[in-house]
């Protein structure tokens, strides 16, 4: 992989994403292989939004490598609340750190951040915009899972401001994929993810009902729809009770069918779904360690 | 030329924007930062007649000659302008526009949540397409109505 930062899934072609799936593959056999490569290395974690899994695999991944993480904490307690710029934040962590993790609510954060310093830049996540880390471990808990072969995937739920549906989206079209998208005609895809996508040249086809293409799949990624996104709590209600997944629709999808969600869910699927094989998003979740593992390995 | 648009004004040194599309005027001159504050001495012409575009507009900058670099960015709003050099009163350089591939701090991005609306010390950038502009740092595609986001200063 020869990139400065890692802004966008459309900066990684199927050579980038192979070598991180590859060296994640390694590691995850035994995490210990490359304790020590890494010692003094320090990671700064920027978060000026609120995350979980994103920032503790992060922390978990610097620190296996035997490096460690300095985290600018809460924006309650850092500058921005001040009124400082972001591109005033990052060039002083800059000076702390050897690479920057950043979450940030407006998209364009982490494309912004990556002008105005000099150590790699990672997006964890920028707005509506981007998250590609997320798609790598979304890509290789895919490869273990269904493979890249002629394979049809599912993206339901808020496509049109659901970062990890930007990012996936855009990774796919380097692999034999065919994407349907799935959503309420309010939360289609974004313009300018389509135009990419028709860039590719990729097959991409738009349904509103997953009942109707369920049966098709190999994989079906669930995203949340916030409340936030709809006028009123009824109508809210109403798109958010067709966009959930339970064990008896299930039924109608192929045995194989791998079902997987970027977390955390509310109830977009049903407590009953991770009783049956199809369940994957925890096994998902897990693999956000070596692969981000891999990936600072790579980029330090 | 006719005279009928002699009639608005003369220069003697400067650029003439001429063949602007009709009602665009004022948009050339809030890209090209042109407000009059400087003292510069600017005529317009709005809605004349033309035999190509039926109305056109035009503008006049006296003491000011009009470089290609600056003026590429006028084709995503007036594709059909010609740039007119003017000097001792006579035209002695004429040029088209052509589509710049980027456009640095003359449009601002119309998504609200882009970092770059956000007091942040950088300007607007945006990657020129062939049916319109997308803003390089939140990926907005802006097709319709470019006009309406000229930054005006
Ligand atoms: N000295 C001048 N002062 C102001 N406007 C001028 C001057 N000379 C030419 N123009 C205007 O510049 C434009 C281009 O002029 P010209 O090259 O003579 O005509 P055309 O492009 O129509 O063949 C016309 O709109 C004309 O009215
Ligand atoms: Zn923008």
């Amino acid at each position: 992989m020869r990139h400065d930062h890692l802004l966008s899934a459309k900066q990684l072609s199927r050579g980038d994403i192979e070598t991180v799936l590859d060296r994640a593959a390694a590691l995850a056999d035994d995490l210990g292989a490359v304790a020590g490569a890494h010692v003094d290395r320090l990671l700064g974690l920027c978060f000026f939004e609120p995350s979980t899994r994103t920032k503790m695999s992060f922390d978990a991944a610097m620190k296996r490598l035997g490096g460690d993480t300095i985290d600018m904490g809460g924006i309650d307690s850092s500058s921005v609340t001040k009124g400082e710029s972001l591109a005033d934040t990052v060039r002083v962590i800059e000076g702390y750190a050897d690479a920057l993790v950043l979450r940030h609510p407006s998209e364009g954060s982490a494309q912004l951040a990556s002008e105005f310093v000099d150590v790699p830049v990672i997006n964890a996540g920028d707005g509506a915009g981007q998250h590609p880390t997320q798609t790598l471990l979304d890509l290789y808990t895919i490869r273990e899972n269904a493979g890249f072969e002629d394979l049809s995937v599912g993206m339901m739920g808020d496509l049109k401001y659901g970062r990890t549906v930007h990012s996936l989206a855009h990774a796919l079209t380097n692999f034999d994929v065919s994407q349907h998208f799935i959503s309420p005609e309010s939360l289609q895809l974004p313009r300018s993810v389509r135009y990419d996508l028709h860039g590719t040249g990729a097959q991409i086809r738009e349904h509103t009902d997953v009942e109707e293409v369920v049966e098709a799949l190999d994989v079906l990624y669930v995203t949340r729809i916030q409340r936030e996104r709809f006028p009123d709590e009824n109508e809210y209600r109403k798109v958010a009770g067709e966009y959930r997944i339970d064990a008896e629709l299930l039924e109608r999808a192929g045995d194989d069918l791998t079902v997987m969600h970027p977390l955390p869910r509310v109830d977009e699927i049903a407590p009953d779904v991770d009783e049956t094989d199809h369940a994957t998003y925890f096994q998902q979740a897990h693999n956000g360690v070596p692969v981000r593992m891999a990936l600072l390995d790579l980029m330090l | 030329m006719t005279d009928t648009e002699l009639r608005v004004s003369k220069i003697e040194d400067g650029t003439v924007i001429d063949h602007i599309s009709g009602g665009q005027a004022l948009n050339v001159l809030a890209i090209l930062g042109i407000d009059g504050g400087s003292g510069e001495e600017v005529s317009v012409g709005m809605n004349v007649p033309s035999d190509r575009l039926g109305r056109k507009d035009v503008v006049k900058v006296e003491g000011r000659e009009l470089n290609q670099d600056e003026v590429d960015v006028l084709s995503l709003i007036a594709p059909a302008a010609t740039i007119n050099i003017v000097r001792g009163f006579d035209v002695v350089e004429k040029h088209r526009v052509s589509r710049p591939n980027e456009v640095t701090g003359v449009l601002s991005c119309p998504n609200a949540n882009c970092i770059s609306t956000d007091g942040e010390p950088v300007d607007s950038h945006f990657e020129v397409l062939d049916d319109g502009v997308r803003c390089t740092y939140c990926d907005t595609i802006v097709r319709e109505s470019i006009t309406a986001h000229v930054s005006v200063t």
